[in-house]
């Protein structure tokens, strides 16, 4: 059976990049954010390697990917990413920041995959991130989910396995490193996936060429939406501990566990 | 200040977006493509096996090896091809093949080199190959595709031998051509060669390779294909001890292998019983390294560029951790930023880099655009019945004539084909030497400067980006397929063709008008640079020295040369100064750059005028030293004295004209009686003749006003702008 597979992802500042909130005229939102790099949300873009791999192993299957983001920058990092995997763009132009309300994004995006053209909810799959890099509430996708009628929804996602007869067996982060297992009859489900056992796609230009020819007009297509925002802000300021990142090479797997380990026992 | 706005500068480094607008990318979506998968490569795998001192080793290593590899995945190795040999990208690939190198080199050149050799060994088939030939070696160059199982072929390139002295000499060879056999249709032909140098020689399959005639049955040279499972003697030889690049496979080959004529690049045709090659090895050299060249100028750019954030790193935080620097404290957020001489030496590194990068990637483009058009010519020329080199010269000579007369009307594209790959072709010969030279000898110099500017860290392999590596790099690709010495004599020749010197003068008036529009560029610099340049090359070859021998011929070096580096100068600053207008014209048109555009837009035309200063002094200084330098001096012989005043008559005149004895020491130099002349340095210097070039010179020099004053504005916006918190691979 195939799966008809859409992805839910935005995209984030590098998070090599320092980040400082900022009130603009238009409200809350990062210093220099037009111009810092962006790349796919981590969480969501775990999610989209899940899918291909799963499109990958089942004939008939597609993936979708539904991008909430400025168009302009969904570009940019369009330019590594449609090199990873096979998909077909959904954009939608809207800020990337953590500033804009949950639920109305999640209406949007609804809306989005709604109207996919030649998409059967009967195989629907809805992908996406556990929780997003940029505000980490994690609950647009599963808001997203409820618009759309999908109410078997499973978060921190680490791996599923199809069986025989078409259902699910899912593995879910719960504390302590552990899993809870559980089962799910087939689609349309929600899955909120943590880091699974993928790991990244090198990037391939001849892939990203076969994509980027609809990518291109998905992005021009893309409609503009602006939802409300979260709440208003009485104001946004550094977070009062700066992040002290240390910068060490050469450092062994071993080494690093060990001060791992001290750093939580302190 | 109050009341005075803060002019709008950069807030971040440049990103892709301004990148794409800056090199002409922005709608080019397989480069972009091309370079973030590049990119990957660079600052994981290669930066990692940097860090992990590889480069410690002249051997190729099995972690070394590994690379090829990521170079397949990434889609690297498969650039160069067209689709239909599994390529991706349809149409010349020289810039797609700069661009690898500059973001390979950002990281280490070494491996760019490693990426960019096998490309350089498929050059001769592609440029010159039969379609046989293009089709059997470059398809097999293509990476094994899902559900295949096949090796990949990987090329080196074997020009340079063990002759003492002799890198990249075209005109001399010691690798010999025989015939073997010749009982059938196919001749089977012995190759004797010993390469030097040869990148790519740990691990290639094939290697086209330089040989000459030692058979009378063979004429001339050419270029033949070698596979590693020929008959004979295919030595890989020892690797080479390099300094440099030791993430590139280097050795010295030996062959002795038994090949089929079917080998020779070009093919062959049998003439009274003797084996023409179609091609001879230079003719092949000539079409590869003209366009390979201009990839080597762009590794060094990419080195300069790569300097600016790891030195604004260091500069930031130098003196943080001590227990007297509290954090907020200038001190501790501005480190040696706090002090002017940093920020504007870094400056000076980043114009540079700018002005490298844009010859360069405008090099690339010029070349992807007359790659069709010269293979077009070669079409009309054999419609035409125009072979052989001297002929297609005479032809081309005609055609030069008409080049110059469209000239009148620059902008309108010329009908004639003909024509129009006489104005690119004659731009891509002067420009290819120049990023080459220029590039990688300023390039060498300015990175010394960056690695100076690390000065806490010393010349240590801890210095972050890599830079004391890059130092070194730097210099050896200064002598990358031809040294310096190649590269100006080249220019020396290309650069006096009418129909260059015809744009040359047109890009004068070019610069003056956008001078008017847009005064802060300094683009009219540049143009008085550009006018006194024009006047100094015709002035030097109508002119003789002062015993009478000729200035600008193509032995006296000492003239040809630093007037052709002086040029060199002049076209990067120009290439740069276009492409931040061009940043200008097309950010306007992108709403999602609206509130930032304005503010690269300034900080880029203020390193602009920084460099077209730096440019028009370079210039100025040779063409006054070559203007004046070989003028004899005065001095008070008797030649000199004719010139001079005597005393008698100065005395006589007073007469005439009191007051004239005595200020006519003041004025003049005037001899007494006896031979004794004014205790000076010596006798004044007269120029009747060069009042133009006086002229020109003192225009030059004002024209310099407000240099300074942008890279004050531009230090400045190097202590505000912002830079990653952390590097994106490991230093």
């Amino acid at each position: 059976m195939g799966y008809h597979i859409v992805v839910c992802a935005g995209i984030v500042p590098d998070p090599l990049q320092s980040l400082e909130p900022v009130m603009g005229p238009g409200g809350p939102g990062l210093k220099n954010e037009a111009m810092l790099p962006a790349v796919l949300d981590p969480w969501g873009a775990h999610a989209l390697y899940e899918a291909a791999h799963l499109a990958r192993q089942h004939a008939d299957s597609k993936v979708w990917l539904v991008s909430f983001a400025p168009k302009a920058k969904l570009q940019q990092v369009m330019m590594t990413i449609a090199q990873k995997v096979a998909f077909e763009l959904v954009a939608i132009d809207g800020a990337a920041h953590g500033f804009t309300d949950a639920s109305g994004v999640a209406a949007t995006i609804a809306e989005a995959v709604a109207g996919i053209a030649g998409l059967d909810r009967s195989k629907l799959l809805l992908f996406g991130g556990w929780e997003s890099a940029s505000r980490a509430a994690g609950a647009t996708l599963s808001m997203a989910g409820e618009r759309l009628g999908i109410t078997d929804q499973f978060f921190g996602v680490d791996g599923i396995t199809v069986g025989a007869d078409g259902s699910f067996e899912i593995l879910e982060r719960v504390e302590g490193g552990q899993h809870q297992v559980s089962n799910c009859g087939g689609p349309p489900a929600v899955f909120g996936w943590a880091t699974g056992s993928l790991h990244e796609p090198a990037n391939n230009p001849q892939l990203g060429m076969t994509n980027m020819r609809a990518l291109i007009p998905a992005l021009q297509r893309a409609k503009a939406a602006s939802p409300a925002p979260a709440g208003t802000f009485a104001g946004v300021a550094v977070p009062s501990q700066r992040r002290e990142t240390r910068i060490v090479k050469d450092q062994s797997p071993d080494a690093i566990a060990k001060e791992i380990v001290e750093w939580i026992r302190q | 200040m109050p009341g005075v706005a803060t002019p709008e500068s950069l807030r971040t480094l440049p990103t892709d977006e301004i990148r794409q607008l800056l090199w002409r990318l922005s709608d080019r979506y397989a480069h972009q493509l091309l370079i973030q998968s590049a990119r990957a490569v660079a600052r994981g795998p290669v930066a990692r096996l940097v860090a992990a001192g590889q480069r410690h080793s002249h051997d190729w290593t099995p972690e070394k090896a590994a690379l090829l590899q990521e170079f397949d995945a990434a889609g690297l190795t498969s650039v160069y091809l067209d689709p239909e040999h599994g390529g991706f990208i349809d149409g010349p690939k020289n810039l797609a093949l700069a661009l690898v190198a500059f973001e390979l080199a950002w990281v280490d050149a070494g491996a760019a080199t490693c990426s960019l050799a096998g490309h350089l060994a498929l050059a001769p088939i592609h440029e010159r190959g039969t379609p046989e030939q293009r089709a059997f070696y470059l398809s097999r160059t293509l990476p094994a595709q899902p559900g295949e199982d096949r090796q990949t072929w990987r090329g080196a390139f074997c020009l340079t031998e063990p002759i003492p002295y002799v890198g990249v000499e075209t005109g001399l060879l010691n690798g010999k051509l025989r015939v073997d056999s010749w009982d059938g249709a196919e001749p089977m032909l012995r190759v004797e060669k010993r390469g030097r140098f040869i990148t790519n020689m740990g691990f290639a399959t094939f290697v086209t390779a330089a040989v000459d005639s030692d058979d009378e049955r063979i004429k001339g040279s050419c270029m033949v294909v070698l596979e590693e499972t020929d008959p004979g003697v295919f030595d890989r030889g020892t690797p080479t001890r390099k300094l440099v690049h030791q993430l590139s496979s280097t050795n010295d080959p030996i062959f002795s292998l038994t090949v089929p004529a079917s080998r020779i690049v070009g093919g062959y045709t049998v003439e009274n019983g003797v084996i023409v090659p179609r091609f001879s090895h230079g003719e092949v050299i000539e079409a590869v390294f003209r366009r390979t060249r201009v990839t080597v100028g762009l590794m060094t750019a990419a080195k300069l560029l790569s300097a600016v954030e790891p030195v604004l790193r260091y500069q930031r935080t130098r003196f943080r951790g001590g227990e007297s620097i509290a954090p907020g404290s200038p001190r501790y957020e501005l480190g040696l930023q706090q002090r002017e001489d940093a920020i504007h030496r870094l400056v000076d590194i980043w114009a540079a880099g700018e002005a490298s990068a844009s010859i360069g990637f405008a090099t690339a483009r010029l070349f992807d655009e007359l790659d069709p058009i010269e293979r077009r010519k070669q079409e009309i020329f054999a419609e035409r019945g125009i072979a052989g080199a001297r002929a297609q010269m005479r032809a081309m000579a005609k055609i030069s004539d008409e080049a110059v007369a469209h000239l009148r009307d620059p902008q309108a594209k010329p009908a004639d084909e003909l024509v129009n790959y006489a104005l690119l072709d004659s731009v891509a010969n002067v420009l290819c030497p120049a990023v080459k030279l220029w590039n990688t000898g300023q390039g060498a110099t300015m990175m010394r400067e960056a690695v100076s500017l690390m000065g806490g860290y010393g010349i240590t392999e801890d210095c972050p980006g890599f830079l004391g590596y890059k130092w070194m790099d730097s210099q050896l690709e200064a002598t990358y397929e031809g040294p310096e010495a190649v590269q100006r004599r080249q220019l020396s020749i290309t650069m006096t063709n009418d129909v260059f010197l015809a744009q040359f003068h047109f890009w004068t008036r070019e610069m003056r008008a956008i001078a008017a529009r847009r005064p802060g560029t300094g683009a009219c610099t540049i143009a008085s640079a550009m006018q006194l340049w024009s006047w100094t090359l015709a002035h030097l070859q109508r002119t003789a020295d002062a015993n009478g021998a000729k200035l600008y011929q193509g032995n006296r070096q000492g003239v040809t040369f630093p007037l052709a580096d002086a040029l060199c100068w002049l076209l990067a600053a120009r290439c740069q100064i276009l492409d931040v207008l061009e940043l200008e014209a097309r950010a306007a048109e992108r709403p999602d750059l609206a509130d930032v555009s304005a503010g690269y837009v300034a900080f880029l035309s203020d390193l602009c005028h920084v460099q077209a200063a730096r440019a028009a002094g370079e210039a100025g200084r040779i063409c006054t030293e070559l203007v004046y330098g070989y003028r004899r001096h005065p001095s008070w012989d008797d030649a000199c004295a004719a010139g001079c005043c005597q005393s008698e008559a100065a005395d006589a005149l007073e007469g005439l004209i009191p007051g004239f004895g005595a200020s006519a020491v003041t004025y003049m130099d005037v001899i007494e009686a006896d031979g004794a002349h004014p205790d000076k340095a010596g006798p004044c210097v007269r120029f009747p003749a060069l009042q133009t070039f006086q002229r020109l010179r003192a225009k030059l020099d004002g024209c310099l006003t407000g240099a300074r004053l942008a890279k004050d504005r531009a230090a400045d916006a190097l202590t505000k702008v912002m830079i990653p918190e952390a590097p994106d691979y490991p230093a």
